[in-house]
């Protein structure tokens, strides 16, 4: 049974991880992430799911709990934000490593110093290289979608990897939105049970978890993980046609908007993508050829599908809701650039650093992107420097 | 408690060919624990000597379900197994009994692992911690931990030519920590002492909660000496003192063994290794009663605690 | 064991052959080997107890052998038991009257 609520990006949150009802959530609270698990406990007192909480006392433990659970066959799943997701880093290398199909929210903070509890994407861009798949959300609708597939993608036998989805703290976590939610029974079909082949409490069968790899044997189960990484392009492709059949919304790694014939394009993540939408169908009006490219998958990294999306674009931005200190760009631009380097023809591609702690970026700003866009492929000159949309000089 | 005889029908679960020292006093614990054990177990444990000797990739030596996933969180992992056994025995997917136990050396537990450990007792969870206390942190290569006692030389704490004494701080009581948490069932064992050992074992795992137990594991190449001495270093502790039998359930202290006849002097135990050495110096008497002073003092205040006579155990 | 591919073995590390570190015989670390006289021994079972890697063997109750595939050749068994029913003797020699002997 369809249902149309309102309910913030945390609520909906909660709404979706009460229908997927994990065995186990084991989570600390940090903002802007705070509201999903009171959300959720709520639902435990109330008898609404089954699932044991682990109140733990720390997100370091948070993340250690869900690998000792999903190793030991059951659904785990947590939530967190910024320094959290900081704090529990060493052990998201381990639970990828492990191959243990976590999903857990991120909802994306800036890290300190100094302390700031607002959105940019320094949090999850961080754990890029940790071997979790990760899925931004633009707005409430994405992230009750992207939770749901994410359990599927990450049990996928191909796949066996964690699902880290994001969504950006506060403009979308604490922001109310008109959200349409799938019947319970519709989600609990949709992904099915959880099996561990390899379980800790399969007593016939005991399983060792975590062993010293020497220099023997290391490379040879990360390069397991690469593979598993390109597998799950499939699983996410395979996932997001399966959720459309069954919503009406489809989902694939990236989406365009106008993007089909756009002379200049706009590549984002999260929730400015939505403000992006509404300057293009301006520009548009303006008869301007402008487009916009959703990256939804940042890991594993869509090149294909981002190379294909612009080769007929004539000038390119990336905005980058984090810095990489001392790169030669934000983290999206240096994908994005890499990617694109031995394609014979190729757009020039612009950077600009924006939102970090907060920091609102609004139609202006963006409107001031495509002028330089199109400034850019008249003149074929790049700019000097990266461009830091936002920043007081 | 079962005799040695019955004792030695049954299954073995750390299997031979793991690669810890010869005369290690960790795999005697851990062999003494897994018999004690009489329903399945599933185990986690931290980075140490233990997890680094006995899972050498491709070779598992545990014939039971195990996981090391970090340093400071075998608690907290082996809490999110248990939680998962709860939570899948509460949806009848799981029937069978299965216990949990967490390994840890006196670094994962003392030190990097207090925070998670303190977090496990505090939620209760239906698990048996135990921590094999070689009193410094041995797989990195001998550094001390607080755990180390106060006058051993360790590779941080060395002895120099201007700090002589080797470690300045006294050592920190882990075991009363852990009874401050209101834990209902926390003890203190030494493998020299099997039958009291494994009676301890079989209670923890019987209680209803969190369950804690410190047992005193000597480390050849650590406290320098001879591999074949483990046991007999094992049983100084007990007899000198230094490593006080005892348990608190609920509670309610009780020094389940008294050496009586058989106490020996602290000295005996500082003489036979070569971590304690430079104590018998001149220059080092201080440190050296400050040693004798925290022993004394623990042994007066267990045994007002539970509620006995006399000056020593 | 010869080294497989990335293709060959199980994923993330996992090792699914339980106690397979049997496959690794740690009596070749010994430089001292400890010699049972049956006759002397009572049977008490405390070498089978305090030994590190397992390798007093038992049978029915009763202490039969040493295992001198893992002994890592300790001493704990010598030094524990009340009857002195076990000594250490250096493996070289021990190896050296094993092929005069044969």
């Amino acid at each position: 049974m369809k249902k149309i609520v309102a309910l913030t990006g945390d609520e909906v949150a909660a709404e979706a991880m009460r229908q997927i009802n994990p065995d186990v959530v084991a989570a600390y609270p940090i903002t802007p992430q705070t509201e999903i698990v009171q959300k959720f406990s709520e639902f435990v007192a109330d008898g609404k799911v089954l699932t044991e909480m682990v109140r733990v006392e720390s997100e370091h433990s948070a993340m250690s709990a869900c690998v000792g659970a999903t190793a030991a066959g059951a659904r785990a799943m947590t939530a967190t934000s910024a320094n959290g997701l900081a704090l529990m880093w060493e052990v998201c290398y381990i639970a990828a490593s492990c191959r243990l199909p976590i999903v857990m929210v991120v909802v994306n903070r800036a890290l300190s110093a100094p302390i700031n509890i607002h959105c940019d994407h320094s949090d999850s861009m961080g754990t890029r290289d940790s071997g979790w798949i990760q899925l931004y959300s633009e707005n409430c609708q994405e992230i009750y979608d992207n939770l749901i597939q994410a359990v599927k993608i990450a049990e996928d036998k191909n796949t066996l990897l964690p699902v880290m989805v994001t969504l950006d703290g506060f403009i979308i976590s604490h922001a109310m939105e008109r959200v349409e939610l799938l019947g319970d029974k519709r989600v609990s079909d949709f992904i099915g049970k959880y099996e561990n082949p390899h379980s800790l409490l399969d007593m016939e069968n005991p399983v060792t978890y975590g062993p010293l790899d020497l220099f023997d044997y290391y490379f040879e189960h990360k390069r397991q993980q690469v593979e598993a990484m390109e597998k799950a392009v499939e699983a996410i492709r395979k996932v997001g046609k399966e959720f459309g059949e069954l919503s009406a919304r489809a989902y694939d790694l990236i989406e365009g908007y106008q993007l089909d014939d756009a002379d200049f394009v706009t590549i984002a993540l999260g929730s400015t993508a939505g403000t992006i939408k509404v300057v293009v169908d301006e520009l548009r009006e303006e008869g301007v050829k402008a487009g916009l490219l959703k990256i939804r998958a940042f890991r594993p990294f869509p090149a294909q599908e981002i190379i294909q999306a612009l080769r007929k674009s004539k000038a390119v931005a990336v905005l980058d809701r984090s810095a990489s200190f001392g790169a030669q760009g934000g983290p999206v631009f240096l994908e994005v650039r890499s990617a694109l380097f031995q394609e014979e023809k190729k757009p020039p591609i612009v950077n600009y650093i924006y939102g970090l702690g907060g920091r609102d970026i609004g139609v202006k700003d963006i409107r001031g992107v495509y002028e330089n866009l199109q400034r850019i492929a008249e003149t074929q000159r790049l700019p000097d420097t990266i461009g830091y949309l936002g920043v007081r000089e | 408690m079962p005799s040695l005889k019955e004792l030695s029908k049954r299954e073995e679960r750390l299997s031979r060919g793991h690669r810890l020292c010869p005369g290690c006093g960790a795999s005697v614990i851990v062999r003494q624990i897994l018999l004690a054990a009489e329903d399945p177990v599933v185990l986690s444990c931290a980075t140490g000597c233990l997890e680094v000797a006995t899972t050498i990739y491709p070779y598992t030596a545990w014939k039971t379900p195990f996981i090391h996933c970090a340093f400071e969180n075998s608690s907290a992992t082996l809490s999110g197994v248990e939680t998962a056994y709860r939570s899948l025995k509460k949806q009848d997917k799981i029937d069978k009994t299965i216990k949990f136990i967490a390994f840890g050396g006196d670094g994962g537990t003392y030190d990097i692992g207090l925070q998670a450990l303190s977090g496990v007792l505090e939620r209760g969870h239906n698990l048996l911690y135990v921590c094999y206390d070689n009193q410094a942190y041995m797989n990195t290569g001998i550094q001390r931990s607080s755990a180390s006692p106060c006058g051993a030389a360790t590779t941080t704490s060395p002895v120099g030519k201007v700090i002589t004494e080797g470690k300045q701080e006294e050592r920190k009581d882990l075991t009363e920590i852990v009874v401050a948490h209101g834990t209902p069932y926390v003890a203190q064992a030494s493998p020299a002492f099997y039958n009291d050992l494994m009676k301890k074992v079989q209670k923890a795992l019987s209680t209803e909660g969190p369950s804690f137990m410190n047992i005193l594991s000597p480390c050849p190449r650590g406290w320098r000496y001879s591999d074949s001495q483990s046991i007999e270093i094992a049983r100084l502790a007990v007899l000198t003192g230094v490593w006080p039998l005892y348990e608190v359930e609920n509670g309610k202290y009780r020094i389940t063994y008294r050496p009586r006849k058989k106490r020996r002097p602290l000295i005996d135990w500082i003489k036979s290794q070569g971590r304690f050495k430079h104590l018998l110096r001149e220059e080092n008497k201080a440190i050296l009663d400050k040693l004798e002073r925290s022993v004394r003092q623990r042994e007066e205040k267990l045994l007002a605690l539970a509620g006995e006579k006399g000056e020593a155990l | 064991m010869k080294e497989k591919g990335w293709k060959d073995i199980p994923l993330g590390g996992l090792i699914l052959e339980a106690g397979n570190a049997e496959r690794y015989k740690t009596g070749s670390w010994r430089t001292f080997r400890p010699i049972w006289d049956e006759e002397v021994c009572i049977q008490c079972l405390r070498c089978w107890i305090y030994c590190p890697d397992n390798s007093i063997v038992v049978r029915e109750e009763k202490m039969v052998d040493i295992n001198y595939d893992y002994c890592k050749g300790c001493g704990i068994c010598s030094t524990e038991c009340p009857v002195e029913a076990i000594k250490m003797m250096e493996e070289g020699e021990c190896l050296a009257k094993k092929r005069e002997g044969e």
